[in-house]
């Protein structure tokens, strides 16, 4: 973990209420994908918890959805605002499980880190498909994006308006053979990946934070191997150790 | 050069600055983003007799200057504590620990403190009668002088080390539960623990956490604690921890002039986790811009 002062460089608006903001500073602390980041707001308490969606030397990409006050001021800033930063925060997705041929699946705001994830697994020589799930047309974001990168993207929407008609379970049937499961989205979905799909798995999970990392154990939950924090032992727990 | 040196019942402080219970884990975490030797103790996160998974989440909710919490003593047990948490800290870390300890009846506070004074490691306990979040202990010890005075005895009876009773500010008369501790033989006080609150989610109509009440901490605290700290320094000749809102140097010294000997900080950690090394650092420059040479000096001095 690290704290930093980060400038905001653009901030743009990708769907009605899902908007991207690029930061410049020291991204040193981040070390793996599926990452986050925990920002602090003038007027605000609590810092906000959110991931990683790309990373370049000293350059910051995050896409965040409007929920609440601090989502809401960070979506009226227009560039060259200095943010304090904790960066580094949580284990993240880890390269190594993926195997040859790994399965990205996202759901709405659970997308963006599977793409700095991508970024990584393709320069290590894997081939990922991903799977992008949301709930209608307007909604989607990013598709265009992860085509970019050349790998196979299935976009799912529950009303059927592009791609697949439905959930990203009904993206799965689409892909062959895969070795290993990304996924982020919310817990409902996360529920319905782990029953659909019959690899090992690295699933993120979202909680209310205090800190966001290890110290309040505000965000903890029950696993297999014991009770973990979402914000430091997560928020990637692994299939095997989950219980719902 | 000025001297932030305090003593607690014979515990020497290199300064009076302290991470409270539950916001600085078991302290060693910390060591790896500052070098926590800067802090003069610290308060381990409250343990009881058995390991707590404590109250279902969401446990947080955010208020203006502060947060509620309903963690509901989540710890890995005293055992645990003992043989695993207290070693790695001090593995790291040279000052005064400070074991806080809770219970569900007056025998498991009588057992973790006789635990607890076989430790050299440690050389203050904390007794907190004061959780708000979970049911049939905590705070129901530390509402009416009487329980409180019965807990006070019972761990004194099983330990030599210095025992702090830590307060909470939801009761009418926190005056005459500090003294009833004070009869009972408490070496000092610790006030106050947060105080109850509730936040309601208008999206989904019902509280935010799912306890639904639990403790308000944070910079919004401060006044209340400082009004407690001097009231009850008032009335006790025991040592007093001043605990609430605390987030800079300007607050330690405003704490000690309302009677406080040291100082722990709360909330803060969890948004800034460099608060205590900060106030730590700032606090002989403010000591100065306020010609303040012994920090000893100040101690209850408001009220003169």
């Amino acid at each position: 973990m690290k704290q930093g002062y980060f400038t905001v460089l653009t901030n743009e608006k990708l769907t009605s209420n899902v908007y991207k903001m690029t930061l410049a500073g020291d991204t040193k602390a981040i070390e793996r994908p599926g990452q986050f980041v925990n920002i602090q707001i003038d007027g605000l308490f609590l810092r906000r918890p959110i991931s990683v969606c790309d990373l370049e030397d000293g350059k910051l990409t995050i896409i965040y959805k409007v929920v609440g006050k601090g989502t809401e001021k960070m979506s009226a800033m227009d560039g060259g605002e200095i943010l304090d930063i904790l960066t580094g925060l949580g284990n993240g997705y880890f390269t190594d499980f993926a195997g040859d041929k790994p399965l990205l699946i996202g759901g709405g705001v659970g997308v963006p880190p599977l793409y700095y994830l991508a970024k990584c697994l393709l320069k290590e020589g894997k081939t990922p498909t991903v799977i992008l799930g949301f709930n209608t047309a307007s909604e989607i974001f990013y598709k265009d994006e992860f085509e970019d990168l050349g790998i196979k993207t299935i976009v799912c929407t529950a009303d059927g308006s592009v791609g697949v008609k439905g959930f990203v379970t009904d993206g799965v049937d689409q892909v062959g053979e895969y070795t290993h499961v990304y996924t982020c989205g919310p817990e409902p979905m996360l529920k319905a990946v782990y029953n659909k799909t019959t690899s090992d798995g690295s699933y993120s999970f979202e909680e209310r934070m205090g800190c966001g990392f290890g110290a309040c154990m505000g965000c903890s939950c029950k696993t297999k191997y014991g009770n973990k924090r979402i914000c430091k032992d997560g928020p990637v727990l692994q299939k095997e150790e989950i219980i719902w | 050069m000025v001297n932030t040196r305090v003593n607690l019942c014979g515990v020497e402080l290199k300064n009076p600055v302290v991470p409270a219970s539950g916001t600085f884990g078991f302290g060693y975490e910390f060591n790896d983003i500052y070098d926590i030797n800067v802090l003069g103790g610290i308060s381990i996160k409250g343990t009881t007799k058995d390991a707590r998974f404590g109250n279902p989440t969401p446990r947080i909710a955010e208020c203006t200057s502060g947060l509620i919490n309903s963690i509901g003593l989540q710890n890995p047990g005293i055992e645990k504590v003992i043989n695993e948490e207290i070693p790695k800290l001090r593995s790291v870390y040279n000052n005064v620990i400070i074991s806080n300890i809770s219970g569900f009846s007056i025998d498991e506070y009588k057992y973790c403190c006789e635990k607890i004074n076989a430790v050299k490691d440690v050389d203050i306990i904390e007794v907190n009668i004061s959780c708000p979040n979970v049911h049939n202990g905590g705070m129901s010890f530390g509402t009416s002088p009487e329980n409180a005075q019965a807990v006070t005895k019972a761990v004194k009876s099983v330990t030599d080390k210095p025992v702090f009773i830590k307060l909470t500010p939801n009761v009418t008369d926190i005056v005459s539960i500090a003294k009833a501790c004070e009869e009972g033989g408490a070496d000092g006080i610790s006030l106050i623990n947060t105080s109850q609150g509730l936040r309601i989610d208008l999206n989904k109509r019902r509280p935010v956490i799912a306890n639904k009440i639990g403790g308000f901490s944070g910079r919004a605290i401060f006044p209340i604690a400082l009004k407690m700290v001097y009231q009850v320094y008032e009335a006790v000749k025991i040592p007093i921890i001043g605990i609430g809102g605390v987030a800079t140097a300007e607050d330690v010294i405003e704490m000690m002039m309302a009677g406080a000997t040291a100082v722990q900080v709360g909330a803060e950690n969890l948004v800034n986790p460099y608060a205590c090394r900060d106030i730590v650092n700032n606090l002989p420059r403010v000591m100065q811009k306020y010609k303040i040479n012994d920090l000893n000096e100040i101690i209850g001095e408001a009220h003169k």
